[in-house]
């Protein structure tokens, strides 16, 4: 330290009050959350399903309902961050359709597998990039960027691909999403389950965490306390971009193809799992278990649903239904209890 | 000190009686007079937070007094809405009028008082007509179907006046009317508010520049912190009287200014410049000293200080920080090189509402309290304790969500929040501006213990008192540069006030 620097005396001259802690423990106040409500919610729709149908506790049949969010979960995650920050991504599906296109174009060429995984994830690093560099660096509306990006990545996939589609991924591409690690479980439900790892220690257990929070629920004063806010927003839409890149890889094994329509809509399942979760909207507040548990409770929806024949339309009705009723609910509370 | 108030040449149009408005936490008038007369302009004088916008407000209709008369001829009156005051004859040219870009010059005068039609539909021929006649009433020479966007500045003002005119005006309200105007369109001003008095409508002109208020005002009141101090006629008032009545006050107020040994310079700046808030700062900061900035609001010293902490980057000059030249561009950069900066807007910028206390604390020095990148808790409620208890701050629990303190203990966390990480320099902005009386105290001791320190303080504020009672050292600035200082025995209320606002010649 420089000889200019003055320090304050180790003794305190005014006799502060003791200030506790905490006054709730961080147990008692988990039993209350948004979380726990999501749990009891994913368990009773788990009892509901094994009631209604007789196929669906076959640890094959819930292997395959996994399927379902493993892939938008993936992106949910990195998206929860960017909502608690205050922003938002609408061109997470773009990004795929666009990875899927170039991992289409390199295998036409003869890539081998690894080729295609890097030249995935580099696509929605990429995009990320563009993203965040429009957003943080130019100050625009993240809203209004990635509406744009949005219509922009999908459309450079329909100029390289018009009708057309790319099928024919060599057999090790498969891997992806079709393989199992071990028994039912598959690949994509130990990415996901590694990405909710990683992603919750990030948020919940980093300076980088803390520093999103702060932004979210106030960029300006975050800021005025020395954050480097546009440098943390490039990194958030930098983190989505590369997910997308990963659920690409793992869609686009899944299906064995690519076509320029690949993942439409997906940004929008994506927010609805990230909200459900219990992540404002607005910024500022929500977690990535509550992400894990959005997934699992969207999962089991549309799965039981599937094994009930509901129509993908009915469906579509539930799943919003579900999102409104849920979100409304503390609300409701709260104004039942205020009266 | 309460002079007569003098023979009116007719009754006023327009009086106040015994107003008074309290607003959570703070007594904004207490008890005020005002008489307007017809056909004569009426300066009002005060410091920075004497009440004078709070008086506008009440004149037209947005606030409603807690207690008092508003007599209009002689009739008591209220002004329950804006609408009210605009039937009795009150209208306001304010320092920035909102208008429409997109309408036309006719659209924007008659917004919400248009002349209809009998099937009720705007009548457009006749509110062209009648807008004319009102821009060639004040002498401007304007299209009344120009869409505003495509006027100048200056055009747009005279919109404004006509639009504050267009209702049939007996009192006209004019709030610093002269702050965004060059000299020609403040010479076109003054034309103006001649015509407004051959007219009889009564004036009511508020200002900081007394060159103004000597040059056309035929009356003056002084309100100060909120009360009414005197009036009189323009032509037996003084400036240094009218300085004095501003200022009044004596400085009895105890400040807890420790001497200090003042070191060698901490900081210095040379030639900052921004393109539209400042020119030309120049000062040197010293380790053990508070340097006080005095201004009136607007002057552009916010401004400067988040120049230096790295908010807005300056277009010219340099710093230096002790012995090197720094350049900071940004509040990261800022921080790591000493310079902390609590500011004036303690909601918007100074605390993160919806985080705990303990996080608002620990957010600048996440890097010491963590490791490899890893919050550690307990690290963290160490940190935020020792310096919370250091402030004596007041609340529930370290856990417990910034944004439920008060205004003083909400300054006390950001205060602990620069405190933590080991400053040298430190920048407060308005630091005990609506805050307790109490937690005013803690921060002003706390402040001349850092001075003996050894930091270096500077102290922006618009309370002279506090300027006067806590700085070694006075820097006073004036429309975007500096305009004075002060040490010693010249650091006087009169001294400061004449700086501020631009009266030449040695003091009184």
């Amino acid at each position: 330290m420089s000889p200019h620097d003055s320090r304050l005396p180790d003794h305190p001259t005014t006799a502060g009050r003791h200030i506790p802690d905490r006054l709730t423990s961080p147990a008692a106040r988990a039993l209350k959350s948004w979380e726990a409500l999501l749990l009891v919610v994913a368990i009773a729709i788990f009892i509901m399903n094994a009631m209604a149908s007789p196929w669906f506790l076959d640890p094959w049949s819930l292997s395959d309902a996994t399927f379902n969010f493993t892939e938008k979960a993936m992106i949910a995650f990195a998206m929860a961050m960017l909502i608690v920050a205050g922003e938002i991504d609408l061109s997470v599906g773009a990004i795929i359709a666009l990875a899927s296109t170039v991992m289409g174009v390199a295998m036409s060429a003869g890539a081998p597998v690894p080729v295609l995984v890097l030249l995935g994830l580099g696509t929605g690093l990429a995009c990320g990039a563009f993203n965040g560099l429009l957003v943080a660096r130019f100050g625009l509306p993240s809203i209004v960027v990635t509406i744009g990006t949005m219509s922009l990545f999908r459309g450079i996939s329909y100029i390289v691909l018009g009708d057309g589609a790319f099928t024919g991924y060599p057999a090790g591409f498969a891997w992806f999403g079709q393989g199992y690690v071990f028994w039912v479980v598959t690949v994509e439900l130990v990415i996901f389950a590694l990405a909710a790892l990683a992603f919750g220690i990030l948020l919940h257990r980093t300076n980088f965490g803390r520093m999103v929070y702060a932004i979210g629920n106030n960029a300006t004063a975050a800021r005025f306390s020395g954050i480097r806010v546009d440098r943390i927003r490039f990194i958030l839409f930098l983190l989505t971009g590369l997910m997308s890149g990963v659920a690409a890889i793992c869609l686009t094994s899944r299906l064995g193809s690519t076509r320029p329509s690949i993942a439409s809509g997906f940004e929008l399942e994506v927010v609805t799992i990230v909200v459900l979760g219990g992540v404002s909207i607005l910024g500022g507040s929500g977690t990535i278990p509550g992400v894990v548990l959005a997934a699992l409770v969207m999962g089991l929806v549309t799965f039981g649903l599937g094994l009930m024949n509901v129509p993908g339309i009915v469906m579509s009705i539930v799943v919003g239904a579900l999102l409104i009723g849920v979100i409304a609910l503390p609300r409701l509370l709260a104004m039942a209890r205020g009266r | 000190m309460q002079a007569t108030p003098p023979a009116a040449d007719g009754a006023p149009v327009l009086s106040l009686r015994d107003i008074v408005k309290t607003f959570p936490g703070v007594r904004a008038l207490n008890g005020v007079r005002l008489d307007l007369f017809p056909g004569q302009v009426t300066a009002l004088i005060g410091e920075n937070g004497a009440g004078k916008s709070t008086i506008v407000k009440i004149l037209t209709g947005i606030h409603q007094p807690d207690e008092g008369r508003i007599i209009v001829d002689g009739t008591e009156t209220r002004f329950p809405t804006a609408q009210a005051a605009g039937a009795a004859g009150v209208t306001a040219i304010h320092q920035e009028t909102v208008l429409f870009d997109e309408m036309t010059v006719a659209e924007n005068i008659f917004i919400g008082h248009a002349p209809r039609t009998r099937w009720g539909l705007i009548d457009r021929r006749a509110m062209r007509r009648r807008a004319k006649e009102i821009l060639a009433g004040i002498g401007a020479d304007l299209n009344p179907a120009a869409r505003l966007r495509d006027l100048g500045i200056a055009s747009k003002h005279l919109v404004a006046i006509a639009r504050a005119l267009s209702i049939d005006a007996r009192v006209v309200i004019m709030d610093e009317p002269t702050a965004a105007l060059s000299h020609k369109e403040i010479a076109e001003l003054y034309e103006l508010v001649e015509k407004l008095k051959a007219q009889g409508k009564a004036i009511l002109f508020i200002s900081h520049k007394f060159d103004e208020i000597f040059r056309i005002a035929d009356r003056w009141t002084v309100f100060r912190d909120g009360a009414f101090v005197a009036e009189g006629l323009m032509a037996e008032a003084t400036e240094a009287g009218l300085v004095r009545m501003m200022v009044g006050r004596s400085v009895d107020q105890i400040y807890p200014k420790r001497p200090a040994r003042i070191g060698p310079p901490a900081l210095t700046v040379a030639g900052y410049c921004h393109p539209t808030e400042f020119e030309d700062i120049t000062f040197t900061l010293h380790q053990g000293e508070i340097l006080g900035f005095y201004g009136l609001v607007g002057a552009g010293r916010s401004e400067v200080m988040q120049a230096l902490f790295g908010i807005t980057r300056p277009s010219k000059g340099a710093c230096r920080l002790g012995d090197q030249v720094r350049v900071i561009r940004s509040t990261a950069q800022a921080v790591a090189a000493g310079i902390v900066y609590v500011p004036e807007d303690r909601g918007r910028q100074g605390t993160v509402k919806g985080l705990p206390i303990f996080q608002n604390v620990t957010l600048p020095s996440l890097a010491r309290t963590s490791r490899a990148g890893f919050l550690r808790l307990a690290e963290e409620f160490a940190l935020a304790r020792e310096y919370t208890q250091r402030l004596d701050l007041r609340a529930a629990s370290l856990d417990q969500d910034v944004g439920l303190l008060s205004g003083g203990n909400q300054q006390k966390v950001v205060i602990a929040k620069w405190l933590a990480t080991k400053p040298r320099i430190i920048i407060l902005d308005e630091p005990t501006k609506g805050i307790d009386i109490g937690s005013k105290a803690a921060v002003h001791d706390f402040m001349s213990e850092l001075a003996a320190q050894g930091l270096a303080v500077i102290m922006v504020s618009s309370e002279i008192p506090e300027v006067l009672g806590m700085s070694d050292r006075v820097i006073v600035m004036r429309e975007g540069r500096i305009a004075a200082e002060f040490t010693g025995d010249d650091m006087t209320p009169e001294n400061l006030v004449r700086a501020a606002v631009g009266i030449e010649g040695a003091a009184a």
